[in-house]
């Protein structure tokens, strides 16, 4: 277990580091975009004075190196600043927003993730079939389709044709577990279309090259049924690449949602990241890019970890 | 009687491109019950098929033509696969002849022994377990209480073929099909495994059929063996017969390869030396080392083989020579100067003139280049050669090797294993070295085939004067090409010395039980020595 100690520490070194250096480029990102809030708030009528004394207001006089590191320095302690649009904490303003896109990312993921290692694992068994070309045809179909085509094509069918779902996805604090699973079921089968086709084929094609080995060859002698070879022989031997894979997968759920936040109206963290881009609300953009790729550090580091722990070389050394 | 199988005519053909080509022509064999049956050729001979297809099993990109296969009275070549299931791993079993590459990694080895029985129904999780215990100690296995619970790659290579070995006798079948069960294990371990498999098979008085391409190892096993090639039956007879007195040419040949050595006592003595290392030791993990203080010396124009089992650190004293592995004391001089232990800091000039030839070739050739690519790419990068010139030395190199020109457009899945070999000997060669390290050049290859490699390296030392480092754990390679013979163990040396030297009597006690674990032709071989063994 050494191994898998030694592994984490680098790991996590590794991802704060990371982290460092996208919260330089984020900082760089937000500062190479033309106009400030002064501008934005003041508008075109504005003088150069109100918007020199308004700059100074918001600190946005001091140079840039001085305003990361007292930002870098916030961060650390858990203080993100405050909203320069509307003065609340940036902390409070996203919390809620994050919670809401980790529970469309979360009720997705429970959904498309299994869906999509078992017919990947049925699309292996019958392999060159017409049950493995159906699948083959309508996962790569689907993520073909940019996911907003997707998803106007679901309001289309579902919320316009047959009233089934509503269009707008707007949900609330008040509202039950049923209600919310209800209102959210449109984004959620947008998502799951796209990132379902991912997963099913990476899980397809591990577990076909693994066919390929010969202990696959030794199970089939042993007289073995073809489900329990590939479930027992072919799927523990092909799990890294499916694991990261699904993690790759559920990183783009959590970060990668802003289009279809934005199509059905989503109180997510991604259309709080629009708005606040268009209002030049500089705190808000930083704090959730800075989570963003957090989500993604965190994530690759899990299936990292759970890739070796699936391996038993890895997991009993000699 | 009516023999346990009957296999009748049997036609089996391969896929290439669209055509279909028999690779088993018109075969017919009968295995009585307790008789073990050998079945012996090169690689491409059809034997693996043929032991394959007494299971009713074919591979992909195979098919049974015509023919039939009779098991006990049931008819195989065209029986659905819901029925070949419950003979496969029942009533006839397979031993592979990889047995790391076999056992699925993520079970445990009890859990894979006990799918078999479980699965057919023939016994409980608990029978199993206890049977796979019982089995693991006629086996000798160590510790067979708690050994079936570690995984695949925490036993030793020996330790798991007689793991498989005991999986197969699980079900205590009427048929075992061993496929080259020892190939891929060193002498002093094949050994054990043999003796195991010789013994397990007479207790349960099971019918085996021995496929294999090493003669002295089926003399061991065999009652009665078949010579294949090309997927024809060549020759057929009791063993002691067939080795006696081989009727037909090929089989004379195969013997005679057993027998073949270097003619005696070398060209010109020279006194200097291309390669000298003094006390190197190094290691992969900090604290233990895996090579110790070792000293050796290559002289131009001759052959230093390094003998040893694996784990003896044989491979490890070339990689440090290559510089892949810098040692952490010692010297390494080349040609009188001293070269910088790892690799990035050496000069071009010293990466040239020492090359390498690996084990696999399959895996030393880059699949989507063409052979022109791979010897130009040396001959570019050392030497500065491009266009016409290139191709002209490409051509010479091919030729070198013996290989046909029109090689140079071919693909090296096009080319068979030899020829991958010499193509990597070519590619060695063109970076015109002083000093080729061969790692196992030969131990991937059939004997026959491996014999022509061996000829081929003497041809081009003669004619080139370079000098060779040979790593081999096969002493018959050994005694084929070596001019000085290194012996290791545990990563030291524990004799070294003039080839005639080491191979006469006095020995050390380790180079006495490596010589004495060279299967030999003579049947009675292995009950002899090991009864000679039991006496020390």
């Amino acid at each position: 277990m050494d191994d898998l100690k030694t592994m984490l520490t680098k790991r996590i070194a590794l991802g704060v580091a990371t982290l460092l250096v996208i919260s330089i480029l984020i900082f760089i990102g937000v500062e190479a975009l033309p106009g400030d809030l002064a501008e934005a708030v003041l508008g075109q009528s504005a003088t150069p004075e109100t918007v020199a004394a308004f700059r100074k207001e918001l600190k946005l006089d001091l140079p840039p190196v001085t305003r990361y590191f007292s930002w870098l320095q916030g961060c650390v302690q858990g203080d993100f600043g405050n909203s320069l649009a509307n003065g609340r904490a940036v902390s409070e303003l996203i919390g809620w927003r994050f919670a809401n896109s980790l529970f469309l990312a979360g009720v997705t993921a429970i959904v498309a993730v299994p869906v999509a290692i078992i017919l990947g694992i049925l699309a292996a068994l019958y392999r060159n079939t017409w049950f493995d070309r159906l699948i083959s045809i309508s996962t790569l179909s689907t993520i073909s389709f940019p996911e907003f085509f997707v998803a106007y094509i679901l309001i289309a069918l579902l919320s316009v044709q047959l009233v089934v779902f509503p269009s707008i996805s707007s949900i609330n604090e008040q509202m039950s577990l049923f209600e919310k699973l209800h209102v959210i079921f449109l984004p959620c089968l947008t998502l799951a279309l796209v990132v379902i086709a991912h997963m099913m084929r990476m899980t397809r094609a591990a577990i076909i090259n693994v066919l390929t080995s010969p202990f696959i060859e030794m199970a089939e002698l042993k007289g073995l049924k073809r489900s329990r070879i590939i479930v027992r022989h072919a799927l523990p031997n092909a799990l890294s690449p499916i694991i990261n894979v699904v993690a790759l997968n559920l990183a783009y759920l959590v970060v990668g949602v802003v289009v279809v936040e934005v199509v059905f109206v989503y109180p997510g963290l991604g259309q709080l990241l629009v708005d606040s881009v268009s209002k030049r609300d500089i705190p808000v953009v930083q704090a959730s890019g800075l989570i963003f790729a957090m989500t993604y550090v965190t994530l690759n580091l899990l299936a990292d970890v759970m890739a070796m722990v699936s391996n038993p070389k890895l997991r009993q050394p000699k | 009687m009516t023999p346990l199988l009957e296999i009748n005519d049997i036609v089996i053909e391969g896929q290439t491109g669209d055509t279909w080509k028999p690779v088993v022509k018109n075969i017919s064999l009968n295995l009585n019950h307790g008789e073990v049956l050998g079945l012996i050729g090169e690689s491409g001979a059809g034997k693996s098929t043929l032991g394959l297809t007494a299971m009713g099993f074919t591979r992909t990109g195979c098919r049974i033509a015509s023919g039939s296969i009779l098991f006990d009275g049931q008819e195989l070549a065209n029986a659905s696969k819901s029925d070949l299931r419950k003979f496969c791993g029942s009533r006839i079993s397979y031993v592979a002849q990889s047995a790391a590459a076999s056992f699925n990694p993520a079970h445990k080895l009890v859990e894979q022994f006990a799918e078999g029985p479980v699965q057919h129904g023939l016994m409980t999780r608990q029978e199993a377990e206890e049977k796979a215990i019982d089995l693991y100690r006629r086996l000798d296995l160590p510790d067979p209480e708690n050994i079936g619970n570690r995984y695949p790659h925490q036993v030793s290579g020996g330790q798991l073929q007689r793991a498989m070995v005991a999986m197969a006798m699980a079900t205590e079948p009427d048929i075992i099909i061993y496929d080259e069960p020892t190939t891929a294990l060193d002498v002093t371990t094949q050994i054990e495994v043999l003796a195991a498999i010789k013994e397990v098979t007479k207790q349960f008085n099971t019918a085996a059929i021995y496929i294999t391409h090493d003669l002295a190892v089926v003399a061991q096993m065999a009652n009665r063996i078949m010579v294949l090639r090309h997927g024809d039956l060549v020759e057929e007879g009791e063993a002691r017969e067939l080795l006696d007195n081989p009727k037909k040419e090929y089989t004379r040949q195969l013997i005679s390869v057993r027998n073949a050595g270097k003619d005696e006592e070398s060209k010109n003595k020279d006194p200097d030396t291309i390669l000298k290392i003094e006390n190197i030791s190094a290691s992969y993990k900090a604290n233990v080392n895996v090579v110790e203080n070792i000293s050796l010396k290559v002289k131009p124009r001759k052959t230093v083989a390094v003998v040893g089992e694996s784990g003896s650190g044989k491979t490890t004293v070339a990689r440090i020579v290559a510089g892949l592995l810098p040692p952490h004391q010692g010297r390494i001089v080349f040609d009188g100067e001293e070269l910088s232990r790892d690799l990035k800091s050496r000069t071009p000039d010293n990466l040239q003139r020492i090359q390498m030839i690996y084990q696999m070739p399959d895996v030393a050739l880059n699949p989507r280049q063409r052979v022109s690519k791979i010897l130009g790419r040396p001959l570019q990068f050392y030497l500065n050669m491009t266009g016409e010139k290139q191709e002209n030395r490409i051509k010479e190199l091919l030729q070198m090797v013996e290989l046909p020109e029109n090689y140079m457009n071919r693909y090296p899945s096009e080319l068979s294993g030899g020829e991958k070999q010499r193509i990597c000997i070519a590619r060695a060669l063109a970076a015109e070295p002083e000093l080729v390290i061969c790692d196992e050049v030969t131990s991937a290859l059939d004997q026959l085939v491996a014999e022509g490699i061996l000829k081929l390296l003497q041809r081009l030392q003669d004619e080139l004067g370079v000098s060779y480092l040979f790593i081999t754990h096969d002493l018959a390679t050994v005694k084929a090409i070596a001019d000085d013979i290194i012996v290791m163990y545990h990563g030291r040396i524990v004799e070294q010395g003039v080839k005639k030297e080491i191979l006469e009597p006095p020995h050390h006690e380790y180079t006495e039980l490596l010589l004495s674990s060279v299967p030999e032709m003579d049947p009675d071989w292995l009950d002899n020595l090991l009864a000679q063994r039991d006496l020390n």
